[in-house]
């Protein structure tokens, strides 16, 4: 065959291809995931984007997205879709900075039933939809056999109350010939993600649900109380440096759980990953509900969040983002990505081949917590950043012997009190606008 | 003709005023206004007076944030002008290699604050840190001959050694300072100190006398933009307390206080009433600079 008719037939594919993809919608989708978390939802997006010809999506990691995403949508350039997280939905909504989604979810029989009740209930406020959730997540106890076999203790036993932790934390902690601590059985700062929310284990609340903060409940301030007992046992200096030298890393060989250090953290579903990742190879860890300060005379407390996928407001493709996040939500694709992810699916209902092909050995544990009576999630308040914010701060001295458990708190209590005051306040006097707005946006396009 | 030469000048000065009033005159003017509101960028403000001023006296966060920022003020500023103008003095002497030396003490200011700020995070750990293995024998020297028992600090864990911390992070950045003082340094007139030895004058007397009043214009200059970086100084602080407060928000200044409130709290009318402050503040100090100036600076005219 002579080059100009191989040469046209090129630019005629080529010319084809272009109109065809020039006729597709194009999604943009800003995700906040790196590593393999972003690899496992590029799959679901290419599956999406093979399953029909009229829609793309293109998917991009943002950092810091839940302030790029606000001033994305000032700046009327939002993208289609977002995936932020369950925390972020009042101050989104109560900004009006979302689309609502009953309609849409009414169009696709999406329905509450359809979730975990702990699940659905973070991607709704003020009585609307506003997101469906990818990634839920649980958090409990993961703890090391064999350090447990090492000091004496039933491997196979975890502590099923604070009491019993502490028990276990003296047997197992240890200290090398050169008298610094070479092991430790618990630290409530490793790895110190969930430092504002210990009060659930102790039976406190971090709000009434009514716009009153809860900072000063009791059973807050004897959570602070135990968060102070250690370094008030094993030193302020030698546990501040034990954790220093680990660099505060959680995905990585030096993070003391996984090197072996920490015989029991409170970690979420993802830390199997890191384990298989940065562990040695020959580590034995058993995971079950984390302690609470009643034992087992309560149900086992967890907190629950999610990963959620919105629309945010003025994006000019709400039929097709829904569409997209519909997609995601399918029980086959919920549940490839959940597993990718090495979490529980949201679903009620749950395939037995995810069960059985799930990486996580322990996964049923955690699905199992999110719905326990006791699960919980952080207060759906506007201010939940400054809450959570303030009492990490404050937390922070506590653990360092610069603040009571009690002014801790009451710091906290006291400011955030007024700027959720002030919050009420403002959604008092834009309510009835907002709602009626989203009466009106609230159509299937 | 004067009014064709006027606007023959205002036409060269255009992009600038256009520049000025959309980067500068208009968020002034807008931060005014919005620091009477209860404003969250993505809703219409709300006017509410003068209540974020009457918040901003009772925030004790705020005081602590402006008192971390003049002490920065108070403790780097004049630390740095005379770490650059040591630098700069050794830098201008005949010595062999002076060329690589000025180049190893210019390259700390071309990496990036945030990196700067990440090695130093790791060079101040209290276990396993640079600076407490290098001070670990000195440490171990003093307690032998005075039978204490000094170990190092847990320096960004403890809120006066995470204030010193920052002062020493910053100082890396005075690169840019020094060479400006060699290259003012290098244009002051050889007869001035030629005149000098002729009387009879000691080095010291030499840079006392001459080089320092020669070069008081520059001085100047630098201690006015180092007052304003000081003031507005955010990135090191930052990273070096992760993110967060630092120990006893130690490490909370005025501009990451404005950071927090604008796009992490959803406060922008708190945090446009913060800005104004700052802005107050650095506008009055460095007037009074201007006014003090002019009995320290000196004029070749004079």
């Amino acid at each position: 065959m002579s080059r100009p008719p191989i040469l046209a037939s090129c630019v005629c594919s080529i010319l084809l291809a272009a109109s065809a993809q020039a006729e597709r919608v194009i999604i943009d989708y800003w995700e906040k995931w790196t590593g393999f978390e972003r690899e496992s939802m590029e799959a679901i997006v290419s599956k999406f984007n093979a399953s029909q010809d009229r829609i793309e999506v293109r998917y991009s990691s943002i950092s810091q997205i839940d302030l790029k995403l606000m001033l994305a949508i000032a700046g009327r350039k939002p993208p289609d879709v977002a995936g932020i997280w369950s925390y972020n939905i009042p101050v989104y909504v109560e900004n009006n900075a979302l689309h609502p989604l009953d309609a849409l979810c009414r169009e696709y029989n999406i329905k509450a039933e359809d979730y975990l009740p702990s699940v659905w209930r973070l991607c709704t406020y003020h009585d609307r939809i506003w997101a469906l959730p990818t990634t839920p997540a649980a958090v409990a106890l993961y703890w090391n056999k064999k350090l447990f076999r090492e000091a004496g203790l039933d491997p196979e036993k975890p502590p099923t109350s604070i009491e019993e932790l502490e028990q276990f934390n003296e047997k197992i902690t240890a200290r090398s010939s050169d008298g610094r601590y070479r092991v430790f059985g618990h630290l409530p700062e490793e790895p110190g993600w969930f430092r504002s929310s210990w009060g659930y284990w102790f039976g406190g609340h971090l709000w009434d649900g009514h716009g009153h903060i809860t900072a000063t409940d009791p059973g807050n301030r004897r959570a602070l109380e135990w968060v102070e007992s250690y370094p008030r046992r094993f030193g302020v200096r030698e546990v501040s440096s034990f954790l220093e030298s680990s660099s505060n890393v959680t995905s990585s060989s030096a993070n003391p759980f996984i090197s072996g250090r920490v015989a029991m953290v409170l970690q979420g579903p993802w830390e199997w990953k890191f384990l298989q990742r940065f562990g040695s190879g020959d580590l034995e860890i058993g995971v079950a509900p984390f302690p609470s300060l009643a034992g087992s005379k309560e149900p086992p407390v967890t907190l629950v969040e999610s990963d959620i996928l919105v629309v945010p407001a003025g994006s000019p493709h709400i039929k097709e983002a829904f569409e997209f996040i519909a997609f995601v939500n399918r029980q086959e694709n919920i549940e490839q990505f959940c597993s990718a992810q090495c979490n529980f699916s949201p679903l009620v209902k749950v395939s037995d081949t995810f069960w059985k092909n799930h990486p996580h050995p322990y996964i049923r544990v955690f699905y199992d917590l999110a719905r326990s009576p006791g699960a919980v999630s952080p207060p759906q308040i506007p201010d939940w950043n400054l809450y959570r914010a303030q009492l990490d701060q404050n937390i922070k001295e506590v653990w360092n012997l610069r603040l009571t458990p009690s002014a801790a708190l009451e710091d906290v209590q006291h400011r955030v009190q007024q700027d959720l005051d002030r919050k009420v306040q403002r959604w008092e006097a834009i309510k009835d606008t907002l709602r009626q707005e989203w009466n009106k946006e609230d159509v299937v396009p | 003709m004067k009014d064709r030469n006027t606007l023959r000048a205002l036409c060269f000065i255009l992009p600038w005023l256009i520049g000025f009033g959309v980067t500068l005159l208009y968020p002034l003017i807008s931060a005014f206004y919005y620091s009477f509101c209860d404003y969250s960028v993505l809703t219409p403000p709300v006017y509410v007076g003068t209540r974020n001023y009457t918040d901003l006296f009772t925030d004790h966060l705020f005081w602590l944030a402006l008192r971390n920022s003049i002490f920065f003020v108070i403790v780097y500023l004049p630390l740095s002008i005379f770490v650059s103008l040591l630098l700069a003095m050794l830098l201008n002497l005949r010595v062999p290699g002076k060329g690589l030396l000025r180049t190893i003490f210019f390259l700390p200011t071309v990496v990036p604050m945030v990196c700067l700020a990440v090695v130093w995070q790791w060079m101040l750990k209290g276990d396993g840190g640079l600076v407490n293995m290098l001070l670990t024998p000195v440490f171990h020297l003093v307690n032998d001959l005075l039978g204490t028992q000094l170990t190092g600090p847990n320096w960004l864990l403890e809120p006066n050694t995470a204030r010193v911390s920052l002062v020493f992070a910053s100082l890396w950045t005075t690169g840019n300072t020094v060479l400006i003082y060699l290259a003012a340094l290098q244009n002051v007139p050889t007869q001035l100190y030629e005149c000098a030895e002729l009387e009879g004058a000691s080095s010291f007397q030499k840079y006392r006398h001459i080089a320092l009043p020669a070069i008081s214009p520059v001085i100047f200059y630098t201690v006015a933009g180092g007052l304003i970086g000081c003031l507005q100084t955010f990135a090191i602080p930052y990273v070096l307390a992760g993110g967060t407060q630092g120990p006893k928000d130690s490490l909370l200044f005025l501009s990451s206080y404005i950071f927090q409130n604008a796009f992490q709290y959803w406060n922008m009318g708190y945090a446009c009433t913060l800005s104004l402050v700052l802005f107050v503040l650095i506008l009055g100090c460095t007037m009074l600079l201007v006014k003090f100036s002019s009995k320290v600076v000196y004029k070749a005219a004079d």
